[in-house]
């Protein structure tokens, strides 16, 4: 590689575009959220801010509601992204595996348009689907289960919806690692007389591993701060039942007006953020660095 | 493995994909119906009355042509900034090796993964602050700067695979960085400039709620916060509009990701992006 042959300042100057704007509006709000966290900043257009230490992260600390939250939160991440979106994708992605053209197409057309619907529609498609007169309820219907879902199970709801919108994502991931997988292992386990369960288990998925890592590390961080999904299907609710971080944090900024105290709950989410985008740095192959 | 066992088996994994496909087409069906159906609620009860003027009555300034303008502005001026950036930085990060363009890529790298939901309330405070809120342009410019992490990593992927010999020849022709740049490098990279501004694009038209939060006057809102001010306001008695609408404001999406992946493979947006 040839070095050196365009002077320094050209080579600085190429940068300057995307340095200022990254410095002044990404991480010119990151250092604004560190100073707001510590002051009683308001929405209602009092003039005076005054600093007040801690006590934002104190009222945190003794807040039900922000606990409830955060459990949600986890609740969310583990149920529709860890679990749902990542088995879902992987079985999707196998399952697949030497079908024939129009089954595969069929069946990846309908994952994949699930996941380039905009989040508001998305939003939209599942509430009209859970809705006491829904779809869903007309299919369950005969077997007396009808109910409304958003209402009786918010979280599974919100759940489901976000497994349908994002298991795309995994399965394209997977679809990649499996392809990678050469042929012969695998005929030369089932010629050992290996089931297609210990193939699986022997073969396939410790060579897919660090995809899988990967994986899981970016859908952890897509699903971390939902944000339109849960508040087109319920807003949060019935109450608080499906409040997560982000919605709380949304509510309490800009319903109740404490922008501080938001802004502090946002230091949470982004300091989790940060550690699991830490882990995916790490993991991930940078061969030109 | 016997023809017996192989049978069943068979015809178990088509059950399990027929279940999937079903799963994942059920929620689109009542949206699809409603917006044919002239006097569609939110009951899934299916007339026989079809009829296109759901379709008519929100082909309205108000509520299509306006707001999808909007997006239209919004999406592609950040997809231009975007692009315009993430090309010039990416020119030195895949040319030379420095120690600054090393932590400049881990940062980028690190910035991809930050939840952008949660840096929108000290967005807030600041712009307020700077009295930049309900300002389109302001809007862009933070739109552009939070999609420029992960354009850098794509686009820097896209140039590494541009040889560098081709370069050297117009050096020793006298040209500059910015000239091999522009007449050597960018029309190679023509698949890699639209992959980036595509995806750019289509993420910021879904994107609810950073507009939802900057911007307050409805005449500047993009469709993205307009059909949810929709489906708040009359969504239970105008069903079948709000699916009319909400299939008018998808469609550009789907086909703009239908064409990339005739184009360029199926997972298209993905490229550069899972390495691992």
């Amino acid at each position: 590689m040839t070095t050196a042959t365009a002077p320094r300042a050209a080579r600085i100057g190429a940068f300057a575009p995307a340095l200022l704007l990254l410095a002044v509006f990404f991480a010119g709000p990151l250092i604004w959220a560190v100073y707001s966290a510590f002051t009683d900043v308001a929405l209602t257009g009092s003039a005076d801010v005054n600093f007040i230490g801690a006590d934002n992260f104190v009222t945190m600390w003794n807040d039900a509601q922000f606990w409830n939250s955060l459990w949600l939160t986890l609740v969310f991440v583990v149920g529709s992204a860890v679990i749902g979106q990542n088995t879902l994708g992987l079985l999707i992605a196998l399952l697949l595996r030497g079908r024939n053209p129009v089954a595969r197409g069929l069946v990846s057309g309908l994952v994949i348009s699930a996941w380039t619907v905009p989040e508001v529609v998305a939003g939209f498609c599942w509430y009209s689907y859970l809705h006491r007169d829904g779809t869903l309820n007309g299919i369950l219907g005969w077997g007396g289960l009808d109910q409304n879902w958003l209402y009786t199970t918010p979280m599974l709801a919100v759940i489901l919806a976000n497994v349908w919108r994002g298991t795309a994502f995994s399965m394209l991931v997977y679809q990649a690692a499996l392809n990678d997988v050469p042929p012969e292992l695998h005929e030369a386990a089932a010629v050992d007389g290996a089931s297609a369960w210990q193939r699986l288990r022997s073969v396939t998925l410790p060579l897919i591993r660090r995809s899988i890592v990967t994986n899981l590390m970016l859908i952890t961080l897509q699903t971390l701060a939902a944000f339109g999904l849960i508040y087109v299907m319920t807003k949060g609710g019935p109450g608080t039942k499906s409040s997560t971080t982000p919605i709380y944090m949304y509510q309490e900024s800009f319903q109740f007006y404490q922008l501080g105290y938001g802004t502090a709950m946002a230091l949470v989410l982004l300091v989790i953020g940060a550690i699991f985008s830490l882990i995916y740095v790490r993991l991930i192959k940078v061969d030109n660095l | 493995m016997t023809g017996a066992r192989r049978g069943p088996m068979r015809l178990a994994v088509y059950l399990v994909l027929a279940l999937v496909a079903i799963s994942f087409f059920l929620p689109f069906l009542w949206l699809v119906v409603a917006s044919i159906q002239p006097g569609a609620a939110l009951s899934a009860d299916i007339t026989w009355e079809f009829s296109f003027r759901n379709f008519a009555d929100v082909l309205t300034v108000d509520t299509i042509f306006r707001p999808v303008l909007n997006s239209l502005i919004i999406s592609g001026g950040t997809a231009l900034l975007t692009v315009f950036a993430a090309t010039l930085a990416a020119y030195p990060l895949s040319r030379y090796r420095s120690r600054f363009g090393r932590i400049f890529l881990y940062g980028i790298l690190f910035s991809t993964g930050l939840p952008i939901t949660a840096v929108m309330v000290p967005v807030y405070t600041m712009y307020s602050q700077f009295e930049l809120t309900d300002s389109v342009p302001a809007l862009i410019l933070f739109m552009a700067a939070s999609s420029l992490p992960f354009a850098i990593w794509m686009m820097k992927n896209f140039m590494d695979s541009v040889p560098v010999e081709l370069e050297e020849a117009a050096w020793t022709d006298g040209a500059g960085w910015l000239q091999s740049l522009r007449r050597i490098i960018l029309p190679l990279m023509i698949p890699g400039l639209t992959v980036v501004f595509v995806f750019t694009f289509v993420t910021q038209w879904g994107n609810f709620f950073v507009p939802f939060i900057l911007l307050q006057s409805p005449d500047s809102q993009p469709a993205s916060v307009t059909i949810y001010t929709f489906f708040s306001t009359y969504g239970q008695v105008a069903y079948g509009q709000l699916a009319a609408f909400a299939i008018l404001y998808t469609l550009p999406v789907v086909l703009l990701y239908t064409a990339m992946s005739r184009v360029f493979g199926g997972a298209f947006s993905l490229t550069g992006a899972v390495k691992g």
